[in-house]
Order: structure tokens, then C-alpha cells, then sequence
């Protein structure tokens, strides 16, 4: 391992360098890719560059870098050609569209690189790891081409950057104040077949739609902000790219571009779990936080139930009573009840009896003034018939926050009896508030 | 008075069906006018070919006398809401200072001013105070009235608004309303695609009626009549379908029944 991370071996430097370039400008260039929902367009792409590259080789006979780029672009653009045009004139659907060009070029690529491997042909070694990658067999000058034009890809969206995050937003708007969308649109997409076929070197024609679209869609969960959606592709692109190839030099048998698209995958994994807000940890985590509020406000509002039946502020209740007044689960109801006692709403008199602390009182008030408030507004408001308006205030009085409560109190003027005739608990009992 | 907007035989076909069908009208300078019209109509195509984001099929536009190439920079556009994801990882200022993008500054970078006229749009909708936030996180209508704000930064004179009102909570309406009668005080020419009917004869001084062909254009008094209304929302306009619009625009629920079914 140290071996590796020394970079003592100006081979080993130069390929790990490489790759690592390959993948960063192939995660920023597949963030827009990835934002202009293209994925499946990329992964045409990267298959149908395929016959270009092996044509390339037939005509020029050589395995130069910059002659199969230029076989690579030409396929790649004609790909796009087709795709648009089969979308927009015929009535193929897009998708379809899409595929059709997928495994009609990648099959026109096969039966190519069949033909030249029979050919017998000196200089066809090497050929097939357009198909899955080989980044440790790139010769200097493969490494110093491919690295150039990840170099000039990462330069031209910087340069353009504003103008590609316009007409991937609001195509239309940058149209209209004069923008050359369909001249940003073919430079876009020119970068993006030139990211997908230098990107092959690493991973491969199969694998390639992974090294585009995977760091941005794992990046997309920890970010609201495309400029840090962007620098955290690059950093999944680099990291993927930098342990890919120090896996396939302490165990050569391994391949490089199936780790690097491995760990990708682990990175896009890790996010989808633990990413803030929209990872799905998150978000079991809200739903497990409302489901407790919910259990303590329905024990809270029974508690104040039994003491509007009893008119007047009953001193300790038994479990048994709150289960009359309303049908808990029985695990719920001890759980709820030992979270109030925690959190100082209730108080424990004796094993299976209970009283409201002074802010257990105001919050029950609180609960019950909102689903009061809320049955209100639907029969007032919205027409409904008073006897169908319970059960939405059931679920929604758990989510009114304090700005709806209030605009509540305004539009319907500080109310004082529901649409049953019960009274709406204000804060302080005494005198309503006024604002 | 001068002529904000003129179309002359404009003809405008989707894969060969016309939507626009021959539409000749001129709007002069300083209105606030109504673009109103069925579902389907052709109001959003007719702003998109004032735009240029539709090549008509025969027939052609002027704005302010000119051609559009001519007049751009003084015309600013609000695509519909629905027309753009959301969910897009930008923030509420980077949508506002796109107005300030110029095609002859396209890899410039922008300036103080730029940012300073974004920010004042911001604070004229009642949004600055949401300026970092990220789209998403926004309500219909504040999103709406962050792409008002991007069209105000365009400081034009001709604005071309495609339903800022739907789907709009109340002081989000409030809000653009109230700055429309500003921009028509400073002297700009606002045209707006608009689906209400009950609220159309009172914001508007002028009125386009569309279905296809154009029903009338003028002003609201001689425009806005039972005749004309009928001649283009046709057996439409029954109470019905105007509820069931409700019901779609603002998304309720409609498993309660309050109504007895209706015979059909
Ligand atoms: N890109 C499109 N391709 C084909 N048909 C379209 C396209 N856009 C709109 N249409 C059709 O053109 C008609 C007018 O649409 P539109 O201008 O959006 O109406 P409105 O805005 O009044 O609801 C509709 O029938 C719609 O289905
Ligand atoms: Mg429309």
C-alpha cells in the first residue's frame, strides 16, 4: 500500500493521474448531463463511439489517441443526430428513440471489432478495452492526450458555466434574451462525448455512463447548490479514480475501471443512506420524530377530554380512563406516556396514574385549540359539512406550526366555538387574545 | 399612442395542426392586457412565437415597431411556472440574477450593478428575505414571484408573463398585483396569460380572447362581453367545469361529497 501512495514509480504516477483526470472531468461534465436528465443519452453515447473508434483503427491502421478521439467524436455526434432526429420527426417516443441508437451502434461496434481481431492485425492489441477499460495499459502518449482534453473539458465549463446552468435550468428564458442555446446545446454536448470517450480509456465503453452520471447523482444528496453539487462530483470522481487504480496495483489481476465504477457505487450507496435531508436515515428519522409527536399530542388531547367531561381540570387520571376516551395501542400509549413524564408534561402519581403538569395543561390546550381552529376553517372557509371534518383534523392539527395558527386566529377572528359547539381553548382561558 | 405589440397573419402549427390560426392585433403602449382563453387555446404559444421560441408557419410579429432581434433588450419574459424542475440545485438569488444575463456578455463575468438590480427585484416581490434558500423550498407562489423578480431585473419595457397567477396563494397574488399597477404607472407594457375569468375584467385595461382564432382584441369594456366570452369558451363555461378546475388548480381532495351527484 505505502508503494502506491509514495507515487515513487513515475508509472504508476502518471497512470493514477491520468485516471484521476478522466474521472473528475467525467463527473463535471455529467453533472449537467445528469441535471438536463440525459443519463440514458450518455449511456447511448458512450456505446455508440464504439464503431467510430474501431473504424478509426481501419482506416488509419494505428492505435494513435487523437485518431480514435476523432473517430470517438464523429460517432458520438452522428449518435446524436439520430436520437434527435428520430424523437422529434418520427413517433418513436424519446426513450425509444434511445435505445434503438444504443444497440444498433454498440452492435455495429461489435461486429466491427470482430472483424479487425480476425484481421490478424499487428497493432489491433488492446483494441477490446474500449469495451471495458484498461487504464494501467495507456502508453505516455495515450495518457498525455487523453489528460489534455480532460484539461481543455474542465476549462470550457468553467468558462461557460453560467450559460450551462441557464439553459439546463430555463431553456426557454435563455432563448429568449438572445442566448445561442442551440450553440451552447451542440458545445455541451460536445463536451460531453469528448468526456465520454476520453472516460472510456478507464472504465470502458459498458461502464462509462456510470463514471458520467453516478458522482453527480450521489452528489445531488448532499448539496442544494450546483456549485458544490459540482466540486463534490469531482471529489467522488478523484477518490473512485485514485483507489481504482491503487486496488489494480496491489492485486494486478484486478481490473481498474470495474473497481473504479464499484466504488462509485459504494459512494452513490453511503449517500442514498446517510445523506442529510434527502438520505432515506433522514428521513426514517423525521418520519420516527413525527410519529412520537403525534402518540404524545393524541395522549395529551385525551387528557384534557376527560377534563372538559368532567368540567373542571381533573387532578390525576387513571390509564384505564384515557383508553375510554380514546382507543390507544397499548404500546403506544406506554411509550407516549413515559416520553410526557420525560419531558415534564406529565406527572407520575402512582404506578398507572397521571396528572398534567402546568405546561402539560397548556400544550393539551394547545392540540385541542388546533384541531378545533382547523374544523372551523373547513366548514367556514371551505364549505364542508360540519360531521365530515373531524378526520382531517385529526392528522392535520399535528402539523399546524405556530405562523399557521396564528394566520388561523386572524382570518377567522379569534372564534370561540367550534363547528360542534365545543369551546376553542385559547392560552389563557380568561380572556382571549387579542391582536 | 404607440404600438407595444402587432402580430399580422400569424399562423402557428404543431406537427401540421394549427393552434394559431391567422391572428391579426395590435396593442398600444402602456397596458396591462389579458390574454384569455380556453385550456388549450393557444395563449402559451402566442407568447412563445412574440418570443421567437416557435417559428410561426405564415405571418409575422413587431414589437415596438421593430423586429425582435431589433427590440430584445426590452422585452422580458416569464415562462409558466410548470415550465422548469424545480427541484433544479440553485438558489432563490441565482434565479433572480439570470435577468441580468446578456448574450454579448456570455463568459463575462457579472457586476455589482447586476447583483444590486437582482437583489432590488427580490426585495419589489417580497422575496429578498428568502434570497439563499433553495428553489425547491419555496411555495407556487413564491416561486412565481422569483421568476417575476428575474424578469423585473431585466428592467424592460415589455413584459410577457405566462400565468403568473395560477396556482398562486393569496399574497403571493397580492404581491404581484400590486407591482403590476407599478410597472404600468412607470410605463410599461405588460401582457398576461390569464385562466380566471371572474378576476380578468378587473386587472386589465386591454384584452386578447383566443381560441384558435382570435375572438376579439380590445379594450376590456368592448371585449369583455357575454357574447364574445361565449363565442370562446363555447358549452364550456358551465359551472361545472369551472369547479372541477377548482378542484384541480388547488389540488382537493374530492372524496368528500357535499353535493348530491349531479343527473348527467
Ligand atoms: N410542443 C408541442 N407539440 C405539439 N402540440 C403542442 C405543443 N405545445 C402545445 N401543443 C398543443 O397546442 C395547443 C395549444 O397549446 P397552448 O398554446 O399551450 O394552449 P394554452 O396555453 O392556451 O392552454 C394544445 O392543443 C396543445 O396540446
Ligand atoms: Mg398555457
Amino acid at each position: 500500500m505505502s508503494d502506491f501512495f509514495t507515487f515513487s514509480d513515475p508509472n504508476v504516477r502518471l497512470v493514477t493521474a491520468g485516471t484521476i483526470l478522466l474521472g473528475i472531468s467525467a463527473a463535471i461534465v455529467g453533472t449537467f448531463t445528469f441535471l438536463r436528465k440525459r443519463a440514458l443519452v450518455g449511456d447511448a453515447i458512450a456505446h455508440a463511439i464504439l464503431p467510430g473508434v474501431c473504424l478509426s483503427f481501419m482506416i488509419t491502421g494505428e492505435k494513435h489517441p487523437a485518431y480514435l478521439l476523432v473517430g470517438a467524436v464523429l460517432a458520438g455526434w452522428l449518435s446524436l443526430l439520430v436520437m434527435d432526429y428520430l424523437s422529434s420527426r418520427t413517433k418513436l417516443s424519446t426513450d425509444t428513440a434511445i435505445g434503438a441508437v444504443l444497440s444498433v451502434f454498440f452492435g455495429a461496434g461489435i461486429l466491427l471489432l470482430t472483424s479487425i481481431q480476425h484481421s490478424g492485425s499487428a497493432n489491433q492489441a488492446g483494441l477490446d478495452q474500449f469495451l471495458f477499460g484498461k487504464a494501467a495499459a495507456m502508453t505516455q502518449r495515450d495518457i498525455w492526450v487523453f489528460s489534455g482534453v480532460a484539461v481543455v473539458l474542465l476549462g470550457l465549463v468553467l468558462a461557460f458555466f453560467r450559460s450551462f446552468k441557464l439553459i439546463s435550468f430555463d431553456p426557454a428564458f435563455a432563448k429568449s434574451i438572445g442566448l445561442p442555446v442551440r450553440r451552447l446545446e451542440f458545445l455541451l454536448s460536445t463536451i460531453t462525448v469528448l468526456a465520454v470517450a476520453t472516460g472510456i480509456q478507464a472504465v470502458g465503453v459498458v461502464l462509462m455512463a456510470a463514471l458520467l452520471i453516478t458522482p453527480a447523482a450521489a452528489a445531488r444528496f448532499w448539496t442544494d447548490r450546483i456549485q458544490v453539487m459540482i466540486l463534490l462530483a469531482a471529489a467522488f470522481g478523484l477518490l473512485s479514480g485514485l483507489f481504482g487504480s491503487w486496488i489494480s496495483y496491489t492485486a494486478p489481476s484486478m481490473p481498474t475501471g470495474p473497481w473504479i465504477v464499484v466504488l462509485l457505487s459504494m459512494i452513490a450507496v453511503v449517500s442514498v443512506v446517510v445523506a442529510p435531508k434527502r438520505g432515506i436515515w433522514a428521513r426514517l428519522r423525521l418520519q420516527r420524530s413525527n410519529a412520537r409527536k403525534i402518540r404524545q399530542e393524541n395522549i395529551l388531547k385525551a387528557f384534557y377530554g376527560i377534563g372538559e367531561a368532567a368540567d373542571a381540570p381533573v387532578a390525576t387520571v387513571a390509564v384505564d380512563m384515557l383508553r375510554q376516551q380514546r382507543p390507544f395501542e397499548d404500546i403506544a400509549l406506554q411509550l407516549g406516556l413515559r416520553e410526557l413524564v420525560k419531558k415534564g408534561l406529565l406527572h407520575k402519581h402512582k404506578p398507572g396514574s397521571y396528572a398534567l403538569t402546568p405546561t402539560g395543561l397548556q400544550e393539551s390546550r394547545r392540540v385541542v385549540r388546533l384541531h378545533r381552529l382547523w374544523e372551523l376553517y373547513l366548514t367556514e372557509r371551505m364549505n364542508y359539512a360540519a360531521d365530515h371534518v373531524h378526520n382531517t383534523a385529526e392528522a392535520i392539527e399535528h402539523v399546524i406550526t405556530p405562523e399557521v395558527e396564528a394566520a388561523l386566529l386572524r382570518e377567522l377572528d379569534h372564534p370561540i366555538l367550534d363547528p360542534h359547539d365545543a369551546v376553542i381553548p385559547y392560552q389563557n382561558p380568561s380572556k382571549p387574545s387579542a391582536s | 399612442m404607440k404600438t407595444a405589440i402587432e402580430t399580422h397573419n400569424l399562423t402557428v402549427a404543431y406537427n401540421r395542426r394549427p393552434v394559431l390560426w391567422d391572428i391579426d392585433f395590435q396593442i398600444p403602449e402602456g397596458q396591462l392586457i389579458g390574454v384569455l382563453g380556453p385550456n388549450g387555446s393557444g395563449k402559451t404559444t402566442l407568447l412563445k412565437s412574440l418570443m421567437g421560441l416557435v417559428q410561426p408557419s405564415s405571418g409575422y410579429v413587431r414589437l415596438f415597431g421593430q423586429s425582435l432581434d431589433e427590440v430584445r433588450s426590452r422585452i422580458s419574459y416569464v415562462p409558466q411556472r410548470e415550465s422548469v424542475d424545480w427541484d433544479f440545485p440553485i438558489s432563490v438569488r441565482e434565479v433572480a440574477v439570470m435577468g441580468r444575463y446578456r448574450k454579448h456578455k456570455l463568459l463575462g463575468r457579472l457586476n455589482k450593478e447586476d447583483h444590486r438590480l437582482a437583489d432590488e427585484a427580490l426585495e419589489k416581490v417580497g422575496m429578498l428575505s428568502f434570497a439563499d434558500r433553495q428553489i425547491a423550498q419555496l411555495s407556487g407562489g413564491q416561486q412565481q414571484r422569483v421568476f417575476v423578480a428575474r424578469a423585473l431585473a431585466q428592467q424592460a419595457d415589455l413584459y410577457l408573463m405566462d400565468e403568473p397567477f395560477a396556482g398562486v396563494d393569496a399574497a403571493s397574488e397580492e404581491a404581484i398585483l400590486s407591482l403590476l399597477k407599478e410597472m404600468k404607472q412607470a410605463g410599461k407594457t405588460v401582457l398576461i396569460v390569464h385562466h380566471d375569468l371572474h378576476t380578468a375584467h378587473q386587472f386589465f385595461d386591454w384584452m386578447v380572447l383566443l381560441n384558435t382564432r382570435l375572438i376579439k382584441c380590445g379594450p376590456t369594456s368592448s371585449v369583455f362581453t357575454a357574447d364574445y366570452l361565449k363565442q370562446a369558451y363555447g358549452g364550456q363555461l358551465t359551472i361545472l367545469s369551472q369547479v372541477s378546475d377548482l378542484v384541480k388548480a388547488r389540488d382537493f381532495p374530492i372524496r368528500e361529497r357535499s353535493f348530491k351527484d349531479q343527473p348527467k
